[in-house]
């Protein structure tokens, strides 16, 4: 049985009387342990779906499981604990709490669980120590590069060892080396961790890092686990988009 | 690393905004406790007046004076247990900047008034001495005087220096009763007002009834007796003479207190705003945290804590500053209204006050945040 299952998933969204369809009837499996890359246009649906998956937004219609729960129809206060469980969202521009060190930013979501003081610090100070960054725990995030504070970002989705960990354009803010650090470190979080990604992405040299690319086209994917439609998106926009800049498709909006 | 540090945290983000909120709301709550107790002394100065006793003064007014030779037949009537009087001395000591009340009374008066406790010695020494006087411990203080001092007052309404000896300090016997008083011997103030033809009156007579349920009737008496006589009379129990002298500085105190309400207010809404603005700022942090699994109820907690230190810092600092000064301290506004004391009532209307405004700039932005749907938040930023 696959860890997601979406099941004929629309998703309409109301600007005052007219309805925006931007999912349409959507299916998707995800197994345990993939590296999924999600990309398509510009507002085409990506963060949409992501949302989604996070159980940060309810479809109109249709299914979501994820571990064999059906996530769609919980109540708030249920999925905000079971969102605190099962997720680690990154995000594309960090959002760390300013206010809060790098070590008190990882621990946050720990405070959810009923891990006492010292193990909610052991465990954040061994998140960082995954992302390479124990020697700046108690730096705030002002005083890390973009590259660091999207590390400790990463650390803070891992922290509560989540079933999945959804990335929406995690290096779409980032210089080229940086957007490598982060992708380098979802591969090994990927592969050494086991751990299942769904990262939506402009750039289709971050996409080739996942295990399967799929694209979100006009409320639908296609493409599922087709490397030539992959390439062909790469050939076409890959001439200018350096090393992984978003330059592809669209570019940001 | 708990919730309270993210509390403590949020705080410190702009620390300068925290302390002018801090200080606008403790400002505010002094306001409220000072205007508030300073008008509850004002009331309670007519419930401190007895119902069992009598004043009787000239129906021109307190400064005209009544002759001494009522007090014979004020003696005689039917339910007068005793008679005292006493007469508006006016002196200054020194400067008239150094104001303070000084009267004379003749012993029956100073009987009537267990609320002036004397010691027997003092009580002694001051019957002994023609020139006594009987002084309030704050005035004592005040100017730093001795038992045995001669202190000189300047006369006002008896012209020329007059020299007291004091002989007694007396205390309040009770809460609230006033302690800047001087007082001394009837028979020398008629000494001195014979050098000056202006003896054979007092200034108004205090009539102990034997039973309060009469005080109206005997009042009554009292002034048809005079009601032909050259010095009509205006007889009521000292708690309506007391009120009527403070119904002057009853009006001033509501004006008093509308503005001063109006200024608390626009100071609390202020703050109320500030505490709200600050967690609406915040609107990208907080879908950040539900994100993370926080709940509504989680965020209430959050944004309710911050809200519950700045107002509990503003009330230590506004009420806890008042209660300092005037129970503490006993601020008196340069004798001007002594025995202020912030009363359990004001403080608590204070205390509903601080509620009131940390749940009104908690509950607003804790709304907002419950309501706020994270993805529309979280694209906001993006
Ligand atoms: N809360 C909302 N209310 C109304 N319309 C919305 C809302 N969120 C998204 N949309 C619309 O839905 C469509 C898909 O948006 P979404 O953010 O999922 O696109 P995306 O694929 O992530 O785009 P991008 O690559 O620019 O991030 C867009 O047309 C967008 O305007
Ligand atoms: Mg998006």
């Amino acid at each position: 049985m696959p860890l997601v299952e979406v099941r004929d998933v629309r998703k309409v969204y109301r600007r005052d009387t007219v309805e925006v369809p931007v999912l349409d009837g959507l299916n998707l499996d995800i197994e345990q342990g993939e590296f999924l890359a999600l990309m398509g246009p510009s507002g085409s649906g990506k963060s949409t779906l992501l949302n989604l998956l996070a159980g940060l937004d309810s479809p109109t219609s249709g299914s979501i499981r994820v571990g064999g729960e059906e996530i769609s129809s919980m109540k708030p206060k249920r999925l905000a604990a079971w969102r605190a469980r099962h997720v680690g969202f990154v995000f594309q521009m960090y959002n760390l709490i300013p206010v809060l060190t790098a070590l008190q930013n990882v621990e946050l979501p720990l405070l959810l669980t009923p891990l006492n003081k010292k193990q909610r610090r052991e465990h954040a100070e061994t998140a960082l120590r995954i992302v390479g960054l124990e020697e700046r725990m108690h730096h705030f995030p002002r005083q890390l590069s973009g590259g660091q504070e999207q590390r400790v970002a990463i650390a803070r989705a891992i922290v509560t060892d989540p079933t999945l960990i959804l990335a929406d354009e995690p290096t779409g803010d980032l210089d080229a080396k940086s957007a490598e650090e982060i992708l380098d470190l979802l591969g090994r979080l990927n592969a050494e961790y086991g751990k299942t990604i769904v990262m939506v992405t402009h750039d289709p040299h971050a996409a080739e890092r996942a295990g399967r690319t799929l694209h979100l086209e006009k409320g639908v994917l296609v493409g599922d686990g087709a490397r030539p439609v992959a390439a062909g998106a790469g050939a076409v926009s890959g001439a200018g988009a350096g090393a992984g800049a978003a330059g592809g498709e669209e570019g940001a909006r | 690393m708990t919730r309270a540090t993210l509390v403590r945290a949020n705080l410190g983000r702009h620390k300068r905004r925290t302390i002018l909120t801090v200080l606008g709301l403790g400002i505010a709550l002094f306001l409220f406790v000072t205007l508030q107790t300073f008008l509850h002394t004002l009331r309670s100065i007519g419930d401190i007046g007895s119902e069992t006793h009598l004043v009787v003064t000239n129906k021109l007014g307190i400064v005209f004076p009544l002759p001494m030779a009522y007090r014979a037949r004020l003696q005689a009537m039917e339910g007068v247990e005793s008679v005292g009087y006493a007469s508006w001395f006016g002196g200054i000591y020194q400067d008239p900047s150094n104001f303070f009340a000084n009267f004379a009374v003749d012993p029956e008066y100073l009987a009537m008034y267990p609320e002036i406790v004397v010691s027997p010695e003092h009580r002694e020494a001051f019957m002994a001495d023609r020139t006594g006087a009987i002084v309030g411990v704050r005035l004592m203080e005040r100017f730093g005087w001795q038992v045995g001092q001669t202190v000189t007052l300047q006369g006002t309404i008896y012209p020329g220096n007059h020299d007291f000896t004091i002989r007694g300090v007396y205390s309040a016997g009770r809460k609230g009763f006033d302690e800047t008083s001087l007082f001394f011997h009837h028979r020398y103030l008629e000494e001195i007002a014979r050098n000056q033809g202006m003896d054979g009156v007092v200034g108004w007579y205090v009539l102990k009834v034997t039973d309060p349920n009469q005080a109206a009737a005997i009042a009554q008496a009292v002034d048809e007796a005079y009601e032909n006589s050259a010095s009509p009379t205006r007889a009521q129990t000292e708690k309506a003479f007391n009120l009527s002298f403070i119904g002057m500085y009853g009006n001033i105190g509501f004006f008093l207190n509308a503005i001063g309400m109006a200024v608390v207010f626009a100071i609390l809404m202020v703050s109320a705003n500030t505490m709200a603005m600050s967690a609406r700022e915040r609107f990208s942090e907080i879908a950040v945290l539900k994100t993370l699994g926080f709940t509504d109820g989680d965020v209430l907690r959050i944004v309710v804590a911050e809200a519950a230190w700045i107002v509990g810092l503003g009330l230590a600092l506004g009420l806890g500053g008042a209660v300092l000064l005037f129970n503490v301290m006993d601020f008196d506004m340069g004798g001007f209204a002594p025995g202020l004391s912030v009363s359990p009532g004001v403080a608590l209307g204070a205390f509903g006050i601080g509620l009131l405004i940390a749940t009104a700039s908690a509950a607003i932005p804790a709304m907002q945040a419950a309501r706020l749907k994270v993805t529309d938040a979280l694209r906001y930023v993006a």
